[in-house]
């Protein structure tokens, strides 16, 4: 039970002079149950990257396995496919379109074609999984905060039981608060349901906290991949493609270089107080 | 000089069934005073729905107050005679990039707000010049804005509002859709606008790390301000702060946690620079 993408390429407008490849020779084998970072600048093919993962987008070459299918042959079920690989875009929010709440989570398992109670069981399920208070479901989702209707459209999703969360950048435009919120409910998601979750992110100090793996894409192609401690060893090459590592990380980096004996791969904020004190202690 | 006014500003949304009855009325900016001198740089946090964009709307007349009132250099935005010259006064730049590039081609957009002034052209190609160089975006002029990166589309968004040469840019979230390297640009172009040009800033952020450099930070909760001071005075509180939905920078957490175990950072350190000179002689 994986997503192994081999030796997958994606080119757009192939064959004019417009040609540009998104996807270089991708090569994942992304396995059930992980919590992954997917990390790059703008323009670097984590969006095309993700779209591949649903059957969305067709590469140009190589190919995709889910759960050992190759998802473009004739005979694979895409429709399946979509309900079990579930992709949240950017502001998904504006995807929201239905008079109430609750019944615009009941649109995507209506159209998987199951019974009304099953529909409308999942819909309460999912909403109840984002966290949302039973008040809001017979309202406009119009009328939600920003945060709140992130969680509604997210709830749309889940509501499809996918086996593999997809977000990209599902904590864009939130406040702090909002952001850590989201970030929970996606955590929480992620140890309940089992389910792989892939976060696209901008935030490096986000995908530290959360990810067990983080892949960080360059020019479509894996520049990085391995965990939080792994991938943010390569402080130097991470600034050099634009990115960085996350504060803490760049802080412990600094304390090494002044000649102090800590672990400059640390990645979260209690770890790093606890070594820093720990440093100040010995020398008093 | 002062270049933005409010006295007790209020504004309120007021909703309405489908006969026009009022159903409720939310008070989103509620008796706000500010007093933003001309050269300042102002920054407003706030969490989702404290009332930041509403504020930032009357800056140039897009909303009137429902009670009290707003002076933009001096001029009361009440008044509808005045309304061209507070928008001359007082540019605006929002959080989608997309949303507010009409032209073809770069030059062609940021010319759009002169000409429509009734800038004599060959004025308007000397603004465009101009204010394309500030932003550091001149070399892309002949370009066309839908194959810029985000960082660079707000750029080009910000130097239209350069065109019009207005004393005052409100900033609302220019960031929020941006990666890392797109932030970093956006805020260096806006930084340098108000150092060289001394055009005044008020940028309404999610990021604590981009208002370290503000003159003044106010922080809005419930359509109130609830704090105003330097950036320093308002992350050293920041209990407070969190009890608002809002954070502070990752260097200023660290130095926090470290100070509660026991290792007497100062408070309201707001840089890594800061952060590594004072660690440097706690630990020598």
């Amino acid at each position: 039970m994986s997503i192994i993408l081999n030796h997958v390429n994606c080119i757009y407008e192939e064959g004019t002079t417009m040609e540009v490849a998104a996807l270089k020779d991708v090569n994942l084998k992304l396995e059930d149950g992980q919590f992954i970072g997917l990390i790059g600048h703008t323009g670097s093919g984590k969006s095309t990257l993700v779209q591949h993962l649903n059957g969305l987008m067709k590469p140009t070459g190589g190919e995709i396995y889910f759960n050992g299918e190759d998802i473009h042959d004739a005979d694979f079920d895409k429709k399946k496919l979509r309900s079990q690989v579930g992709l949240v875009f950017q502001y998904p929010e504006h995807q929201l379109f239905e008079t109430d709440v609750f019944s615009d989570v009941c649109f995507g398992p209506k159209n998987l074609g199951l019974s009304k109670k099953e529909v409308e069981l999942r819909a309460y399920e999912a909403l109840k999984m984002v966290g949302l208070p039973d008040e809001f479901f017979y309202q406009s989702p119009f009328d939600l905060s920003g945060g709140q209707k992130r969680r509604v459209a997210i709830a749309g999703v889940l509501a499809m039981k996918p086996q593999v969360l997809i977000l990209d950048e599902p904590t864009a435009g939130l406040d702090p608060k909002g952001r850590e919120e989201i970030l929970n409910m996606i955590q929480d998601l992620h140890n309940q349901m089992k389910c792989t979750i892939i976060l696209v992110s901008h935030s490096m100090d986000d995908v530290a906290d959360y990810a067990e793996r983080i892949i960080v894409m360059n020019h479509g192609q894996v520049f990085l991949d391995g965990t939080p401690r792994e991938v943010f060893s390569h402080r130097k090459e991470l600034e050099e493609i634009g990115l960085a590592v996350p504060t803490v990380t760049d802080i412990m980096h600094r304390v090494k270089e002044l000649g102090y004996p800590v672990d400059e791969n640390i990645t979260t904020l209690p770890e790093a107080a606890d070594a820093l004190v720990g440093l100040y202690q010995a020398r008093s | 000089m002062s270049m933005i006014k409010t006295k007790k500003l209020t504004f309120e949304y007021i909703h309405r069934d489908e006969e026009g009855n009022v159903e409720g009325i939310t008070t989103a900016v509620n008796e706000v005073d500010l007093d933003i001198k001309e050269g300042d740089f102002i920054a407003i946090l706030g969490h989702n729905g404290s009332g930041k964009s509403t504020l930032a709307k009357h800056m140039n007349a897009i909303l009137t107050p429902s009670e009290g009132a707003i002076y933009v250099a001096g001029m009361d935005t009440r008044d509808d005679d005045h309304i061209w010259d507070i928008r001359k006064n007082a540019g605006m730049v929002f959080q989608n990039p997309d949303n507010q590039i009409i032209g073809q081609v770069v030059e062609e957009d940021v010319g759009f707000g002169p000409e429509n002034m009734g800038v004599p052209t060959k004025e308007i190609w000397q603004r465009v010049e101009e204010s394309l160089k500030a932003v550091g975006m001149y070399a892309y002029r002949k370009h066309s804005p839908n194959k810029l990166s985000g960082g660079q589309k707000q750029r080009v968004s910000i130097a239209g509002v350069l065109a019009m040469h207005p004393k005052c840019i409100v900033l609302d979230e220019p960031t929020a859709m941006l990666d890392p390297q797109g932030r970093k640009e956006v805020i260096r172009a806006v930084r340098a606008l108000n150092e060289v040009e001394n055009i005044t800033i008020i940028l309404i952020t999610h990021y604590m790390e981009e208002v370290v450099y503000a003159d003044k930070v106010f922080v809005m909760d419930k359509g109130s301000i609830k704090m105003e001071g330097t950036p320093r005075e308002i992350f050293s509180r920041v209990d407070e702060l969190q009890s608002m939905r809002l954070t502070v920078p990752q260097v200023t957490l660290l130095a926090e946690e470290c100070r509660k175990m026991g290792m007497p950072f100062s408070k309201g350190i707001l840089t890594t620079k800061e952060f590594m000179e004072e660690l440097k002689c706690l630990l020598s």
